[in-house]
């Protein structure tokens, strides 16, 4: 499997290290009044989505960048990669 | 229709006109006591212990495809108690003992072999942990032999002793752990459930469940609405699709699981061997193929198939661990889909909605849970009360804080 690297280009995907959804990104707030609940949901629950999902991917063995991959769980084909920083500044942009 | 070595004579002689189909393929009825969605081995079990152990007489199995055409037939059939924690152990033991007595109980031959398992020792800490994965089996009622060098090597002269990276050093031995035929477990149970008056309906996809008032009233199917008292999925592979069409997210992710099988040969390996260092465990079927297999895929997946990186390093290991197998021919790969929890351990336990029940989460060591599994959760549906070995399976324990974490790498489902 090849991830299309937005740096790099093609990458080999055993470069990769594999962490899963991308709502990973979206870490709850450890101060707020729901927070236990809000942590058990973010550490525990998953979608595990059969179809096209967002998943976070570390380039280990390579320019140690996290990306958002976005992938078909029922084929494997990969539709687009993203750095996760990109996206996590492009929603922090969106929500100003 | 019993199976005995005179009814086996007696249709050989008369030119077996006489064998009939296993089990019955009936129209499903408007409405069930218990409907069980899922027609793998724990689907199965779970309705066969629920009519026979449990008395219950309006019981439904739906099954999407034909019955055990997803996990229960692509496995790699070990059968083994050598778990470590009191969450887990008691409940494996219980299971091994319904292995022992199984081909009895529901009178088809399902190859069950008790030829051993042996873990083998390549270091102290290795030992130290192993000595103490004993103690913890022979305390649940299971046996457990720890072995030196010199008994491996009697045992399996084969095996690469003086690997410069993994020499082994000994081994943990389960010797009443084994194989079965897991496609005869599938169908043992069907037909027991079946002649138990089971009504086991095939190519019946569930698509959405009826909740009224936070009660289940019944499953929308693709053969139209069932009624049912009580709900309980076993659907281990696809267990976050169908419980999402109740609305529910799951501690679970689903990773695809790959084994293989050779070609076959002499008898060759005593029973089932793993080589946990390095990814790699092995046993021979009975018809002599080596079947071995390793590691989860690294990544999510739903495509019942692995990729060549895994294949690559399960190879590796046996190579390193026997390398008499790279004169063997590979003649078959496969895969399936396996649902990994976030703590390895599996699920048993009531849902927030009142009558549907779960079972899943069983990573990937459910085929040698199936009798258990099947008897705990058909207990489970039966009595409202867990059974006494499947106490901490709970699906809220992530919640509360009490994981069943056997290897202790946390909320990390491609690591179990």
């Amino acid at each position: 499997m090849l991830i299309p690297h937005p740096l790099l280009g093609p990458r080999d995907a055993g470069e990769f290290t594999y962490l899963g959804d991308a709502r990973l990104l979206e870490r709850p707030d450890g101060l707020g009044p729901d927070a236990p609940a809000a942590f058990h949901d973010y550490v525990y629950l998953r979608d595990n989505i059969a179809g096209v999902q967002r998943e976070l991917w570390f380039h280990e063995q390579g320019d140690r960048s996290w990306l958002v991959v976005t992938r078909d769980t029922l084929t494997h084909e990969i539709l687009k990669a993203e750095l996760a920083r990109d996206v996590v500044l492009a929603r922090k942009e969106a929500g100003k | 229709m019993r199976f005995s070595g005179f009814r086996v004579f007696k249709e050989a002689v008369t030119g077996h006109k006489g064998w009939k189909p296993l089990w019955r393929n009936p129209e499903p009825k408007p409405a069930y006591d218990i409907v069980i969605v899922g027609g793998g081995g724990h689907g199965l079990a779970t309705a066969y212990y629920l009519a026979k152990v449990f008395g219950q007489a309006r019981v439904a199995l739906l099954e999407r495809g034909w019955l055990g055409s997803g996990n229960v037939g692509r496995n790699t059939t070990i059968i083994r108690s050598n778990y470590l924690l009191p969450g887990n152990q008691p409940f494996y033991e219980f299971s091994m003992t319904l292995w022992e007595g199984l081909e009895q109980d529901f009178n088809l031959n399902a190859m069950v072999s008790q030829r051993g398992i042996l873990n083998l020792i390549h270091t102290d800490a290795q030992r130290d942990a192993y000595r103490r994965r004993g103690n913890a089996m022979i305390l649940s009622g299971a046996d457990a032999v720890l072995l030196n060098r010199d008994q491996v090597w009697a045992m399996a002269p084969f095996l690469n002793f003086d690997n410069a990276r993994f020499p082994i050093k000994g081994g943990l031995l389960q010797p009443r752990a084994g194989t079965a035929r897991h496609d005869g477990v599938a169908w043992g149970f069907a037909r027991g459930a079946d002649l138990a008056g089971v009504d086991i309906i095939q190519n019946c996809e569930v698509t959405g469940f009826r909740i009224e008032e936070g009660r289940v009233k019944g499953v929308e199917t693709s053969r139209g609405y069932i009624g049912a008292g009580k709900v309980g999925v076993a659907v281990a592979g696809s267990s976050s699709r169908v419980m999402s069409k109740a609305g529910m997210r799951l501690p679970i992710e689903s990773h695809g699981l790959q084994a293989f099988v050779t070609e076959g040969l002499k008898p060759t390996i005593p029973g089932v061997i793993t080589f946990g260092a390095g990814h790699f465990y092995v046993s021979q079927s009975d018809k002599g193929g080596l079947v071995f297999g390793g590691d989860i895929e690294t990544y999510k997946s739903y495509a019942q198939r692995g990729g060549l990186p895994v294949l690559e390093d399960v190879v590796e290991g046996g190579m390193a661990l026997m390398p008499m197998i790279g004169r063997a021919r590979l003649l078959r790969a496969w895969g399936g889909v396996a649902d990994m929890s976030m703590d390895g351990s599996p699920i048993i336990d009531r849902t927030p909605v009142d009558g549907l029940y779960f079972n899943g989460g069983w990573s990937y060591g459910g085929f040698k849970a199936t009798p258990a599994s099947g008897y705990c959760f058909a207990h489970l549906l039966a009595t409202d009360t867990p059974h006494e070995t499947a106490k901490a399976m709970r699906l809220d324990r992530f919640e509360r804080g009490y994981v069943i974490d056997e290897k202790g790498v946390g909320a990390s489902p491609n690591l179990h």
